[in-house]
């Protein structure tokens, strides 16, 4: 039996170890996909950003109710964690209570009763925000939660992930319920934790009902569920919004420093200009030899943060109930944008995977995800890039797009081209001669 | 005293002489063409005669920085008009740069310097809310707004795009207005819609236009006097009350008018 579970639990953690792994590997080259760009530049500012925004959620306190309830969950679970290290740890020697055997043998039992408790009071705590998360999506129906890009999958996911860390969380309880019990029957192998309040309290008095067998059997399954749960649960948040407990870290730090309202430069567009303008290029460049596309009609078009915006996405809904465009009724929804990139990252890094089409299976970002409606409602506000906790940047896609629709398709509105020959005949978005520029001084 | 407060002399003018002003206006294009901010564009020339700053403006040497161009994806045509305002500018050894236009500030301070073009860039807002803090510009204890109602629309090339919130509403403040904030202000102030090259085109298919939406939450406050500090806030706000039917009561005026009025210039 002993060995048995030692040898399950060699496979459970190598299973998940692996699909784990591969995972990750999958994202990262769909993130990959994207086009090079420089943010490592100022490492003591993007440390500061991930301090800030992701260690200490600086951005969700503009909402201060959601923020309480999500760092008691972020906290919860940071913290839970050490006791998952205490499971890995029995798990892969077969023992029980690893820690809390060792930290008695040098004398400080006291120091592991505390710890465990205050596990159990984190747990309580998680298990009521999540309650409470559950009303405000399902019961209040908080608008944000809502839009045409919140399909069943994302709702449901969302809805998913807090019954899921719920369970958990009853499951070390009942867990060290069951324990206690044993504990107090001086079952061996159960060594001492002292009282745990809140386990005592809400399972203690139940398990004490049933014979010995049963309840070792009731900590067994708890244990493994707790743990299984856990390997579970890390799989499915890299195919879910839940993965931004991990790339908020990595987005926050590559997240861009400037002042939001610039423009990145197309050096490829300068260099162009610069010939037809007959201006000596100080740093003559070899041409490449494919010219890229001009602006952003794919994945492959848009830079590799722009893939980590959208797998970071925690479709929350902030950037779109701050849209001014969104707000009054346009198509545009900056969480949509982010959602589409992320959908056709996965669709395109699956199909080469594959060995399918990739890129070339006829479809492609703009025209089958986002609609030109959509990157034309925008008004570069930076409202959206604003609102999001975890520094993502709607704006730069859209803008992107823009340029591709502007410069690649010519498909921008008929009013945009007229301006466009305003200014290149007349300096001027309107049709004023450019001689009249100066005649406010005389009127 | 009687110097010409409308007195402006161009570059080239300053040039000719061999001398160099303190400061360059970029007028921008809708201070140069659209007959309401040609009001703002002459207040602020008020402004700086009355504190007797030595100012050029480019007059028919300036052209469009190319920002409605760049927004609308057009980047060949953006560029095409930033070199040549740079080359312009390169060419006067131009130092120091103020403008009444958010777009204007934002695109010469962020997006000249990678094409060559390194200023220092400031939006009128915060020109005059220096000269105030120098104690070159003293308000009088008596002006037109002291104690007026007063809500001042942040535009999101100075807000967000740069992080400028407070120069305009300390400018303000030094007038002893009584400032009232709208609902959405600051990090959170909503667009008047006119931004990202919107101003020339129709809006997209909605419910409702942004500018309405944002007006309605300037009338909300119950200000008379509604503070912008861009030409498209300017002419979006305008639209807006005149569609409410309410340009006879309240007003839509920039800081600068503002200022050039409290200082009965
Ligand atoms: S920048 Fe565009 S997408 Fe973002 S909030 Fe403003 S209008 Fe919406
Ligand atoms: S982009 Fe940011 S604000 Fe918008 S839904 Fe995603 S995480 Fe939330």
């Amino acid at each position: 039996m002993f060995v048995l579970q030692i040898i399950l639990f060699f496979i459970v953690i190598g299973t998940t170890g692996y699909f784990l792994i591969r995972r990750i590997r999958r994202i990262r080259s769909n993130i990959r996909l994207g086009r090079k760009i420089d943010r490592k530049d100022h490492p003591s500012k993007r440390w500061k950003n991930v301090l800030l925004v992701a260690f200490g959620q600086k951005k969700m306190f503009k909402k201060p109710i959601p923020a309480l309830l999500h760092i008691m969950i972020y906290i919860g679970f940071l913290v839970i964690n050490i006791e998952v290290l205490e499971f890995i740890l029995d798990g892969l020697t077969g023992s029980h209570r690893i820690i809390g055997q060792w930290l008695q043998g040098i004398g400080a039992f006291e120091f592991y009763h505390i710890l465990m408790n205050t596990f159990e009071f984190l747990a309580i705590l998680v298990i009521l925000s999540c309650l409470f998360f559950l009303i405000r999506r399902n019961v209040l129906k908080v608008q944000r939660f809502t839009g045409e890009e919140m399909t069943s999958w994302p709702k449901l996911d969302g809805n998913l992930i807090l019954i899921f860390e719920i369970i958990l969380m009853i499951a070390i309880l009942k867990m060290n319920g069951a324990d206690q019990v044993l504990q107090s029957r001086n079952v061996e192998g159960y060594p001492e934790t002292g009282s745990l309040f809140f386990s005592k309290t809400l399972f203690f008095g139940f398990y004490s009902k049933y014979q010995t067998d049963f309840v070792v059997v009731v900590e067994r399954v708890a244990w493994w569920f707790h743990i299984l749960g856990i390997f579970g649960f890390a799989i499915y948040i890299t195919y879910s919004k839940h993965l931004h407990i991990v790339l908020a870290f990595f987005n926050t730090y590559f997240a861009k420093l400037e002042p939001a309202g610039k423009m990145d430069n197309m050096p490829e567009v300068t260099n162009e200009v610069k010939m037809m303008l007959g201006i000596a290029n100080e740093t003559p460049q070899e041409q490449p030899t494919e010219i890229p596309r001009l602006g952003a009609k794919d994945i492959n078009d848009l830079h590799w943060k722009n893939i980590m915006d959208a797998y970071t996405c925690t479709e929350c809904g902030r950037c779109t109930s701050e849209c001014p465009a969104n707000l009054t009724g346009k198509k545009l929804s900056p969480r949509k944008i982010m959602m589409d990139v992320r959908d056709r990252a996965e669709e395109i890094g699956e199909s080469l995977r594959r060995g399918g089409k990739g890129f070339e299976d006829g479809k492609s970002l703009l025209g089958d995800f986002i609609s030109k409606e959509e990157i034309l409602a925008c008004t570069s506000c930076n409202a959206c890039v604003e609102a999001c906790p975890v520094l993502i940047d709607p704006l730069s896609i859209i803008l992107q797009i823009r340029r591709y629709m502007a410069m690649e398709e010519s498909s921008s509105p008929q009013s945009w081209n007229s301006m466009f020959s305003n200014i290149e005949t007349n300096f001027a978005p309107w049709k004023f001669a450019p001689s009249d520029r100066f005649n406010w001084s005389k009127e | 005293m009687n110097k010409d407060l409308n007195k402006v002399r161009t570059m080239a003018d300053f040039a000719e002489k061999g001398e160099s002003p303190e400061v360059l206006f970029w007028v921008g294009c809708a201070g140069s063409f659209d007959d309401r901010y040609k009001r703002v564009t002459k207040a602020f020339v008020k402004i700086l005669n009355h504190l007797n700053i030595q100012f050029a403006v480019l007059g028919t040497e300036e052209s469009c920085t190319g920002d409605p161009a760049r927004r609308a994806g057009n980047e060949f045509l953006f560029q095409m008009q930033a070199m040549n305002n740079i080359q312009i500018l390169n060419s006067y050894h131009i130092k120091k740069i103020v403008t009444a236009c958010p777009h204007c500030f934002n695109i010469i301070k962020n997006e000249y310097p990678e094409l060559g073009g390194n200023y220092e860039v400031l939006h009128h807002s915060v020109f005059i809310q220096q000269l105030i803090d120098d104690g070159k510009l003293k308000p009088s204890d008596n002006n037109a707004f002291k104690g007026v109602k007063i809500t001042y629309h942040d535009s999101c090339y100075l807000g967000r795009a740069n992080n400028i919130y407070q120069a305009p509403r300390r400018l303000l403040e030094s007038l002893d207005a009584d400032l009232v904030e709208m609902k959405r202000c600051r990090t959170k102030g909503l667009c008047c819609g006119a931004g990202g090259a919107q101003m020339f085109k129709e809006p997209e298919k909605g419910k409702k236009d942004i500018n309405i939406e944002r007006t309605e939450e300037a009338l909300e406050t119950g200000a008379k006097t509604i503070a912008s500090a861009c030409p498209f806030c300017m002419t979006m706000l305008t639209d807006g009350v005149k569609n409410k039917e309410k340009e006879e009561e309240i007003k839509v005026l920039d800081l600068a008018e503002i200022i050039a009025k409290a200082e009965n210039l």
